[in-house]
């Protein structure tokens, strides 16, 4: 009796996992891995979308943080789970950086996924304590050349996104700097406010509040053009270092093998999202926006990658530093 | 001093609306609920509950997950009383006494100091964070790297004092401890340590993991030892409240354990985690009966949990004055606020003087919520204690196991749970106290990371933990207490050997 109790439940579980038909799709809730804790950047940017994108599919997306080793192993999961669709993930630049970051990674970030689209671009800062000396991004650039030793450059570790940056400052200005790692944003940002550590580079998540409230002193945005959270700010191109271009950027996957026709209504939701105007003021309020339309798609997600490994590849290696 | 009356004013009639009581009872309910599981500390109770408060105005929201913070908090310290099970670094030293209170049949009074002790300091932090907040917290970043390692090393010779048995044995779990904190990545290099390629120990192993396998897994399987099936109890409940002899000995405990909690809680470095350590050493070291501590002394239970609601009030200055999150539930706070579309920054407190004065109101009410919640839950919790252990063990086991499993949705976690019940299990019977490894475990790492950067800052050069002077300061304190620690132990040596002799 219990033998066929257990067969029958087998059974209807078999039934109920087996790959749903695209046409139907979503019939039950879709899980959005999110590869880091609650409450982060990244986990913010997810549940916005995720909550736009409930709406359009008629299912419940769920965000599930999966934290751990730099993103790796919540997009690992998604990278062995089922590809029907049901299992997403939405990580940031992490995705392309980790192929050089990680040596022993258990999947490949470039071939392992079925790219959705791109959904933000969040800009960076140079912001530095509020009592440095210099008053704009030139003098910085001529001071940190002329006290090399002096200056502290703070990040949030390994692969963080303001080690990257800090990474492409450093050799834009052809100067090694004493970087001085923490762990997370939190930390090295009271620092910096403290006057402990002279400078940072940081998504404006992070340091737009910081900025507006005259803690630190922030010097260039590191995107292509000027963030309407922040107007005054040049960019670094304006400023004279346009070796310093860098935001990080954010994508929605499905595990690879996930159907075509499922990966469209997926895309087609995300597109919705990034229209949505409740998404569009928070991302504002972040000092972000959604991307344009034309990159929100699963190609152009599929090619930035690829893009975004290669140029980042060399700047780790060359630093020589490893997250594993 | 009048505007700071009208502020507070302001705050209260924001945070006094039907609405917003209902979400901070709800939220201190549920947090208390979920708090009480063992192995769900705060920062999973409201990683859970986060999403839950979306849909909420940016006050109700944040007033809700304080009240859920609160709640959890004090669950925990329920669970640590209870089943000797602490859900997060703050309520370890509860189980010191607490739960030797329980196993006394005094598990009442036990939690109902807590409860009183805890309002107490939440009542005395609220007012220090609504009367010099911003002040404080310009005090504290001078606060430094150097001064943060002093301030760990500090606790750390503090830790053997928590140790009620053999000071050589608190020394070796202080080591095990600070070995196991090395466990996972290299904050500079990024390079894997001790974690044996397991990719979910690669950001270290987690506390609650520790901390359930440790103290509440061992628990239970020296509790399995007995063959006669009985409740944890090991005698005749004696009291739901506690009495004025308990009262009278834990006001002074209550009262030096708010000013330590509202100290080490401002401090934007996670000081907080100090300060129930801090407390329960500071009152085993004052007490003319030490030799009661670690037997269910109630100042080991009144002192530390009042330093550790103190803290976890005063941990919101920090966040609220600076934008700055100290500690991983504030982090969440952080998210939150993001997610309603309020920048956490300086700027707060001047563009949303409602928000930041309903918050420091709400404070003040999520802890008179919790007295309220908890005072009649007492006489449940107490005869939760009677249900037959056959029936107890398992399910604690499960909770236990859901708890840990919930952190990183990681089986591997649940796995490690074990082997440190088994660890902890020989631990206890070969008379080794797992708290001083605990604290060990969690200042570590903190320690290690200041020192390296307190030389990268320095370039290399070690007088800058001397020369500055508040580093200078608490490391002449470190070498005081170093002292203070030694000595008995010393002399209690040449007592035994004496004792020997006779």
């Amino acid at each position: 009796m219990r033998f066929s109790t257990l067969a029958v439940t087998a059974f209807a579980l078999a039934l109920g996992s087996a790959p749903a038909l695209a046409e139907n799709f979503p019939s039950r809730p879709v899980t959005m891995v999110v590869p880091f804790s609650a409450g982060g950047p990244t986990d913010t940017v997810a549940r916005l979308v995720a909550q736009s994108m409930s709406q359009t599919l008629g299912q419940q997306v769920i965000v599930e943080n999966v934290g751990g080793a730099g993103g790796t192993i919540g997009a690992g999961r998604v990278a062995k789970a089922d590809p029907d669709g049901y299992t997403i993930l939405l990580h940031h630049i992490g995705q392309a950086t980790s192929a050089t970051l990680y040596r022993k990674l258990a999947y490949d970030p470039k071939t392992d996924f079925a790219p959705i689209g791109l959904v933000t671009d969040v800009p960076m800062t140079i912001v530095a304590k509020k009592d440095f000396p210099a008053k704009d991004l030139k003098e910085l650039v001529a001071y940190v050349k002329a006290n090399p030793d002096k200056v502290t450059l703070a990040n949030a570790g390994v692969g963080a996104a303001s080690h990257l940056c800090g990474m492409l400052f450093m050799q834009a200005l052809q100067t090694p700097l004493t970087t001085v790692p923490y762990k997370g944003t939190g930390p090295a940002m009271n620092d910096l406010v403290g006057g402990q550590v002279d400078l940072m580079c940081d998504q404006t998540t992070n340091t737009t509040g910081q900025i507006k409230g005259g803690a630190v002193k922030a010097y260039a945005v590191t995107t292509p053009t000027r963030v309407a959270s922040l107007p005054d700010l040049p960019t670094t191109r304006e400023a004279g270092l346009p070796g310093v271009e860098v935001a990080v950027w954010h994508g929605l996957y499905a595990p690879k093998g996930t159907p075509d026709a499922v990966v469209t209504k997926l895309n087609a939701a995300l597109k919705v999202a990034l229209k949505d105007a409740t998404v569009k003021q928070r991302f504002a309020e972040l000092g972000t926006e959604p991307v344009a339309e034309a990159r929100a798609t699963p190609k152009a997600l599929g090619d930035f990658v690829g893009t975004e490994i290669d140029r980042w590849r060399p700047l780790i290696q060359a630093a020589g530093v490893y997250a594993d | 001093m009048d505007s700071v009356f009208s502020n507070l004013a302001l705050g209260f009639s924001a945070a006094g609306t039907p609405t917003n009581l209902a979400l901070c009872f709800i939220g201190a309910l549920v947090g208390t609920l979920i708090g009480v599981l063992p192995g769900l500390g705060p920062i999973a109770t409201i990683a859970i509950l986060l999403p839950i408060t979306f849909s909420l105005d940016p006050l109700g929201a944040l007033i809700m997950l304080a009240g859920i913070y609160y709640g959890a908090q004090y669950g925990g310290s329920t669970t640590a009383i209870l089943v000797n099970m602490p859900g997060e670094t703050s309520s370890v030293v509860t189980t010191l006494d607490g739960h030797q209170m329980a196993r006394q049949g005094r598990a009442g009074p036990a939690l109902a100091i807590a409860a009183l002790g805890s309002f107490f300091a939440g009542t005395v932090a609220t007012f220090l964070v609504a009367l010099f907040g911003p002040i404080l917290a310009s005090f504290a970043q001078n606060f430094g790297p150097p001064e943060y390692f002093a301030l760990m090393l500090t606790g750390l010779i503090g830790a053997i004092v928590l140790a009620s048995g053999s000071v050589l044995k608190a020394v070796a779990m202080v080591i095990v401890g600070l070995l196991l904190g090395c466990v996972g990545s290299d904050i500079e290099t990024g390079e894997q340590r001790l974690t044996l390629g397991i990719a979910q120990i690669a950001e270290g192993i987690n506390f609650t993991t520790l901390a359930v396998g440790l103290f509440g897994v061992a628990e239970i399987l020296r509790n399995l030892e007995k063959t006669q099936d009985r409740t944890i109890l090991g005698a005749k409940i004696t009291g739901l409240m506690p009495t004025w002899a308990d009262i009278k000995q834990s006001i002074m405990p209550v009262l030096r354990g708010t000013g330590i909690g509202s100290v080490l809680g401002i401090l934007p470095g996670n000081g907080a985690v100090l300060a129930p350590y801090a407390s329960y050493t500071l009152e085993k070291k004052i007490s003319r009966t030490p030799q009661r501590f670690g037997k269910g002394a109630i100042e080991g239970v009144a002192g530390p949990e009042s330093a550790n609601n103190a803290g976890a009030q005063t941990s919101f200055i920090p966040l609220l004055t600076l934008g700055i999150p100290p500690n991983a539930v504030m982090a969440m706070m952080v998210g939150a606020m993001t997610i309603q579309g309020i920048v956490p920054g300086p700027a707060v407190m001047t563009e949303n003087p409602t928000l930041f004065w309903g918050m420091i109101a709400s404070m003040w009410i999520g802890n008179l919520m919790l007295v309220i919640i908890n005072l009649p839950l007492v006489g449940v919790w107490v005869r939760l204690l009677k249900v037959p252990y056959r029936i107890l063990f398992p399910a604690i086991l499960m909770f236990c196991c859901i708890g840990v499993y919930s952190i990183n949705s990681s089986g591997i976690e649940v796995m490690l749970v074990a082997l440190f019940g088994a660890v902890g299990y020989f631990l206890v019977k070969h008379g080794f106290e797992p708290a001083p490894l605990l604290l060990a475990f969690v200042l570590g790492p903190l320690m290690e990371e200041n020192l390296r950067r307190s030389f990268l800052i320095a370039r290399g050069d070690p007088m800058i933990f001397v020369n500055r002077p508040l580093s200078a300061f608490l490391l002449l304190v470190a070498v005081g207490l170093l002292i203070l620690v030694l000595l008995p132990a010393i002399r209690k040596r040449r007592e035994e050997v004496f004792h020997e002799e006779e």
